[in-house]
């Protein structure tokens, strides 16, 4: 592989003639990049970018290469990108196995087990059944986490997914989510600076400031 | 089949505003043509004056009231007990047929109904019927009193859907707390802001009101009827020469309503002056006391009426001899729906057919345009928002007679196809209204988060989008069906008076004053605008018994 992880080349967002976004980096696997600052400062603007879902009246230029591969353009779904919301976004209509059958990859082999085997990771063991609604929120965060990495992508963004849990619950799940991702490129948005120091990577604004 | 989707908004406005402008086009040539002769023939008709006066009189009446109802009820008891039970009572009205609600308040009020029974003989003195002209008494109070109790559950529901924009709980809260009474406060600083929103339906109310026929046959006075009406006539007549009469009438209608929506606006306009000066004026209460109470009585007789009206049908239905005044038949017997049956069952058919047809198609073409919205950002815009009403707004007495002359000229001929298509007109402006604000408010984060696990565009509209919308989609089918249901005048022109429907056929059957059979076909035909609400309520519950997520959503 030519170039591995994410790859943000001069990426400039713009909403009319205001620059809401301008930013470079280089985001190897198992780095994790952290962009900082308030809410509306357009770090969702970034994560619309780098998931392809940009309403139309912003206009983008620059590059965004994952794993030596252009990105620009391409549908959400082709990008081999994964997210996590800070609500999880678990489906209500589908059980919490069904949820992570979802994710997994089509033509997969053994899918029960390997939804078995995902919830027993995250400490779920026999949730496969369950209602979404009737879980915890850090039970949520942990099945959201597993879906998204039954999909196999490779890099993940993270849109302030701990914002909602309680201060233990927080450290739990944040450092299960950092260990889970270890060979992925993660790029972390969030406001909370435990967060930022737990990622342990470089932390930056929408500018690409160092902060 | 993302770039095939791109296609829906162009088909969706071309249902909608083709065949009105074709409809249009086919009344103005016969009414122009060997120059204006028959606008000359319209004017000799002696009921002339008398039907205009009805139409803008009947319809401006009715409105005023219907609003005026609607306002009073949520400006005094929004938010209360009270106010929960009577938009209970009332929203399934809306679905009642209008013909239904028609011939229920007929049998009611009529010399012979059942409020006269009730009274007979020992208040009134009657041992016979009186020989009074209360149901379609000549100036058109018991068409209006119809039209109130069918208009306004539609004002009350669509003043209920534009109140979440308002935040009426805190606005209201600030001028309570700066002592205005609830009424007082609620007409200041709520109402505009509602009313700028119910704008369209108000004046769709105005022009339905003023020409419709369904209703006006069974309620409106007979010699001369409302112009509408006697468009019908004309239409249905079989001297083909009355035909350019009725179209120069029909361009006459089209005036009247125009007229009719420019008066309103130019009282708008009034209203909102005379509004400015009560703000300047900083009174805190209006009669607040006798607002309310005067609403909560409307609201709930409204509702009375109608199910009462529809016990009536009921039991006329099953009703052996009954003789005045008995306020009970002397036995009851099903030999009715005996006799009925076999057409029942064949119109029940006809009229499923051609609901699920309409209500399928319309559903597909409303949820693609959303979905082309969703996926490619173009949204019908205030324009293309507007063109939704543009079929509700035009009366159907003034298009449906130059779309049925056009499409018997363009080789097809009236049956089953022509009328699902002109059933479609109507059915998809109700689905797209009713889908529309669900389909948009749904947290389009569900779709990146699906998108991101790798699923396309149809996996998430198919297996994420629609299933957890399934409760807006169903309600918006059984709104299309019961809007097909309750079609008369494109069954009746389209259709050429082949194809036969619960609707046309009862309505057929007012003119003959079989109560008996109009209370079975009336109530049938109440049945099949109702039974899909119900499979809307129950269908969702029983999907989503295991899904916390999903209830009350």
């Amino acid at each position: 592989m030519a170039e591995a992880g994410l790859v943000l080349e001069d990426v400039r967002i713009m909403l009319g003639n205001d620059v809401l976004v301008s930013i470079s980096a280089e985001i190897r696997p198992g780095e994790v990049l952290t962009v900082m600052g308030p809410s509306g400062s357009g770090k969702s603007t970034l994560l619309a970018y780098l998931t392809g879902t940009l309403a139309p009246e912003f206009r983008a230029s620059g590059a965004a290469r994952l794993n030596g591969r252009p990105i620009d353009g391409l549908a959400t779904e082709a990008r081999r990108i994964g997210i996590l919301f800070q609500d999880h976004l678990l489906f209500p209509h589908l059980s919490v196995a069904e949820n992570l059958a979802f994710g997994l990859a089509q033509g997969t082999a053994k899918r029960r087990q390997r939804v078995e085997a995902a919830l027993a990771e995250v400490g779920l063991q026999g949730f496969g059944p369950r209602d979404p609604a009737t879980l915890s929120g850090g039970q949520r965060a942990r099945v959201a986490l597993m879906r998204t990495l039954l999909a196999t992508p490779e890099a993940l963004l993270l849109d302030e997914p701990f914002a909602r849990l309680d201060a233990e619950l927080r450290d739990q799940t944040r450092s299960l989510v950092f260990r889970s991702v270890r060979d992925l490129p993660v790029v972390l948005v969030t406001h909370d600076l435990a967060d930022a120091a737990a990622a342990g990577g470089a932390v930056v604004d929408v500018r690409g400031r160092r902060l | 089949m993302t770039a095939g989707f791109r296609f829906l908004p162009s088909v969706t406005v071309l249902v909608l505003a083709g065949p009105v402008l074709a409809g249009l086009v086919g009344t103005l040539v016969p009414a122009l043509s060997e120059r204006g002769a028959a606008f000359r023939e319209l004017a000799a008709w002696p009921g002339l004056e008398a039907a205009v006066r009805l139409s803008l009189v009947t319809g401006i009446v009715a409105t005023a009231l219907s609003l005026l109802i609607a306002t009073a009820l949520t400006a005094g008891w929004w938010g209360t007990r009270a106010f929960r039970m009577v938009e209970r009572l009332l929203s399934p009205l809306l679905s009642v047929p209008h013909a239904a609600a028609a011939f229920g308040l007929a049998f009611l009020i009529a010399p012979s109904g059942w409020m006269a029974r009730m009274l007979s003989p020992w208040a009134t003195g009657w041992e016979r019927p009186p020989d009074l002209l209360i149901v379609q008494d000549p100036a058109g109070w018991s068409l209006i009193a119809g039209l109130v109790a069918k208009e306004t559950p539609f004002l009350l529901l669509m003043t209920l859907a534009a109140l979440p924009q308002a935040a009426p709980g805190r606005s209201l809260s600030v001028a309570q707390s700066l002592g205005y009474g609830r009424v007082a406060g609620w007409l200041k600083v709520v109402f505009p802001r509602v009313y700028a929103q119910i704008r369209l339906p108000v004046y769709v109310v105005l022009a339905y009101s003023m020409s419709v026929v369904d209703v006006a046959l069974i309620l409106g006075p007979s010699t001369p009827p409302t112009l509408s009406v006697q468009i019908t006539r004309w239409m249905s007549d079989p001297d083909l020469s009355l035909r350019h009469q009725a179209a120069a009438a029909a361009l006459l209608q089209l005036g009247l309503v125009v007229l009719a929506l420019g008066a309103w606006r130019l009282a708008e306009i009034g209203v909102a002056r005379a509004g400015r000066a009560w703000v300047w004026g900083g009174q805190r209460r209006l009669a607040e006391r006798s607002v309310r109470s005067v609403a909560l009585v409307a609201g709930i007789a409204l509702a009375a009426v109608v199910v009462i009206g529809l016990l009536g049908l009921a039991l006329w239905s099953v009703a052996g001899f009954w003789s005045f005044p008995a306020a009970w038949p002397d036995a009851l017997t099903g030999r009715t729906w005996t006799r009925h049956a076999a057409d029942i069952h064949a119109a029940f058919a006809d009229t499923a057919l051609i609901a699920c047809l309409a209500t399928g198609l319309a559903l597909t073409l409303v949820i693609g345009c959303l979905e082309v919205e969703h996926r490619h950002g173009l949204r019908l815009r205030r324009g293309g928002g507007a063109i939704l009403y543009l079929p509700l707004l035009v009366p159907q007495t003034v298009f449906l007679p130059g779309l049925a002359s056009h499409l018997i000229w363009i080789g097809w001929n009236p049956g089953m196809c022509p009328v699902i298509l002109a059933h479609l007109v109507f059915v998809l402006p109700y689905v797209f209204l009713s889908l529309g604000d669900s389909w948009r408010a749904w947290d389009i984060r569900f779709a990146t988060a699906a998108a991101a696990l790798g699923a396309g565009p149809a996996r998430v509209l198919f297996f994420v989008r629609l299933p957890m919308l399934i409760r807006p989609v169903l309600t918006a089918a059984a709104v299309g069906i019961a809007v097909s249901v309750s079609q008369y005048l494109p069954t009746l022109l389209v259709g050429g008076g082949r194809i036969a429907t619960l609707t046309t056929e009862a309505v057929a059957l007012g003119a003959g004053g079989d109560r008996r059979a109009i209370g079975a076909w009336g109530l049938v035909q109440t049945a099949a605008a109702l039974l899909p609400f119900a499979v809307a309520l129950f269908v969702p519950v029983i999907l989503a018994r295991s899904r916390r997520g999903l209830q009350g959503g």
